[in-house]
């Protein structure tokens, strides 16, 4: 397989779920810059505390488009406690794996839904622990 | 369709070249070093091999030393005309900015050496003036090396008239002719070079071979020592059957030379027009002085890997200067050194022909790009915000 990428990471290359905006999202998340070739953007719309649709649009290599793929289905009508809980390490086990010098993508998508629920949070005025939303910045990034 | 666009990276063999192998490896195997006679043809084989490539770039055959591919003779070449200068209390050292890794990481390994290194801006088209050689020449300076042709934008550099500025200042001038050799035409003698390196698979020879011409009278220091092949300048018995599919490929490239470049810069040159035409898509590298091969192109909003990856679904191979495709952080030197940003650097997609590309296949290419193109720039938040701020 090109660049050692799983057979699940092509296909949600491939196809990617979830590609697209929202005009009405509750919590819009975006992280990354393009100086580094990865951005990704995320749009939830929630109702009672569940994620009822996610759309998300990436400018990145193929392991990004996967991850955020994967991302976004992970959470998919899943309570917004859980989507916080959500690791790289479990979008990347998802996917079967991703090759070393990718695993920065999943951080990013991890990152993208943090920043997406808590700006959901900011918009609603709910209270939450500011301990959840710190950025890793860049340094995941620095991979060689 | 299978569409190999990425030519830059490695050739075909051709089928000459490797029937000129396998008559090396299945039975003339002798050791070129043996005195006994069946010996005696492989030293005389080797020594024709030597002279057709000396011929093809017209120079003196003697000059020529076999290597293991275009790194190697990066290696021996800037090396051995440092350590030279040095004797002379000469520590400076001129290059570019677009030089293959094979020169820049050496370059930087005699900087902690104690040597100064310069390396000169080049142009947005990647162009180095021989004004900008003759201004950074100073008195103690020891080599300059400047590329012939650029791997990933393929611009072709003003290689005679450097080497004559560097004849007339009496400094040693290389050229890394990776790209070049098989492609251009090259006149060592006439272009006033002084030492140049080659690889044999970038012209349908096989891998793992090379040469460096280093002309007589600068003293070569040898990298690797042991035995006496090459003239002492290159220790351990000549790979024989890939030096003779070398010769072989040289000399069919450089017959076909003119007939090569009509054909392929015509598809090159449809493959740019076309590609043109996609919104915020531009041409890197200078649209003349171009190798006949190569195409670069940039596509705003986008990312090289995911490029690349979409069109391998396709069945087309190419390159990218992205940085995911390197494992780096940072996109293409070689892009970054023309002044492209980062973001517009990592949306770069290299296609480089051979002389077995057809027609087909670059319409191949034409139909496909388009599509990937608009696919990956409708999912990016940068080409929307381009978009709106329109």
């Amino acid at each position: 397989m090109a660049m050692g990428y799983s057979e699940k990471v092509m296909d949600h290359f491939q196809n990617p779920r979830n590609v697209g905006k929202m005009d009405d999202a509750d919590g819009v998340g975006e992280v990354g810059n393009a100086k580094c070739g990865d951005i990704m953007k995320i749009y939830l719309k929630i109702n009672d505390g569940i994620i009822e649709d996610v759309k998300f649009n990436t400018f990145g290599c193929a392991s990004a488009i996967a991850t955020r793929s994967m991302a976004t289905e992970l959470i998919k009508g899943k309570p917004v406690d859980e989507a916080l809980a959500l690791t790289n390490q479990a979008v990347v086990e998802a996917l079967d794996g991703l090759p070393a010098v990718k695993i920065h993508c999943s951080v990013l998508a991890e990152e993208a839904i943090k920043a997406a629920i808590k700006d959901y949070y900011d918009k609603n005025g709910i209270a939450y622990d500011a301990d959840l939303f710190k950025e890793s910045g860049c340094e995941h990034c620095c991979h060689n | 369709m299978k569409v190999y666009a990425d030519n830059a990276a490695t050739t075909a063999i051709s089928q000459h070249a490797l029937a000129e192998m396998i008559k090396y490896y299945d039975g003339a195997y002798e050791n070129a070093s043996s005195l006994h006679t069946q010996g005696q043809a492989a030293a005389d084989a080797l020594e024709n091999a030597r002279t057709r490539i000396a011929a093809c770039l017209h120079c003196d055959a003697r000059g020529i030393y076999f290597t293991s591919g275009g790194s190697e003779a990066d290696n021996q070449a800037l090396i051995a005309a440092a350590h030279l200068g040095a004797k002379k209390g000469k520590r400076h050292l001129i290059s570019t900015k677009i030089e293959h890794h094979a020169v820049l990481h050496t370059l930087d390994k005699l900087a902690k050496e104690g040597f100064e290194i310069t390396l000169l801006d080049v142009s947005r088209e990647g162009m180095i003036t021989p004004e900008q050689v003759a201004e950074a020449i100073r008195e103690d300076t020891a080599l300059v090396s400047i590329m012939f042709a650029n791997n990933e934008i393929g611009t072709i550099e003003p290689i005679k008239e450097i080497g004559q500025i560097c004849r007339e200042r009496k400094v040693i001038f290389h050229t890394d002719a990776v790209q070049a050799a098989g492609h251009v035409k090259i006149d060592i003698e006439d272009m006033c070079i002084d030492m140049l390196s080659a690889s044999a698979h970038k012209f349908h020879g096989p891998k793992g071979t090379g040469f460096l011409y280093c002309k007589r009278g600068i003293y070569l220091e040898p990298l690797i020592c042991g035995g006496a092949q090459e003239r002492g300048k290159r220790a351990g018995t000549e790979n024989l059957p890939a030096i003779m599919g070398m010769a072989a490929a040289l000399e069919d490239a450089c017959a076909n030379l003119d007939a090569y470049t009509a054909r392929v810069s015509v598809l090159r040159d449809k493959i740019i027009r076309e590609l043109s035409k996609i919104p915020h898509a531009f041409l890197n590298g200078d649209p003349a002085q171009r190798l006949p091969n190569n195409v670069n192109m940039c596509f705003e909003g986008i990312e090289g890997e995911s490029l690349l990856m979409m069109l391998d679904m396709f069945g087309i191979s190419a390159s990218s200067g992205s940085a995911c495709t390197s494992g780096s952080l940072d996109p293409s030197h070689v892009l970054l050194a023309i002044g492209l940003p980062h973001e517009i650097a990592h949306g770069s997609l290299r296609i480089t022909l051979s002389e077995y590309t057809t027609e087909e296949e670059a319409d191949y290419i034409i139909e496909k790009v388009p599509g990937v193109v608009e696919r990956l720039r409708e999912m990016s938040p940068v080409w929307e915000r381009m978009m709106q701020n329109q």
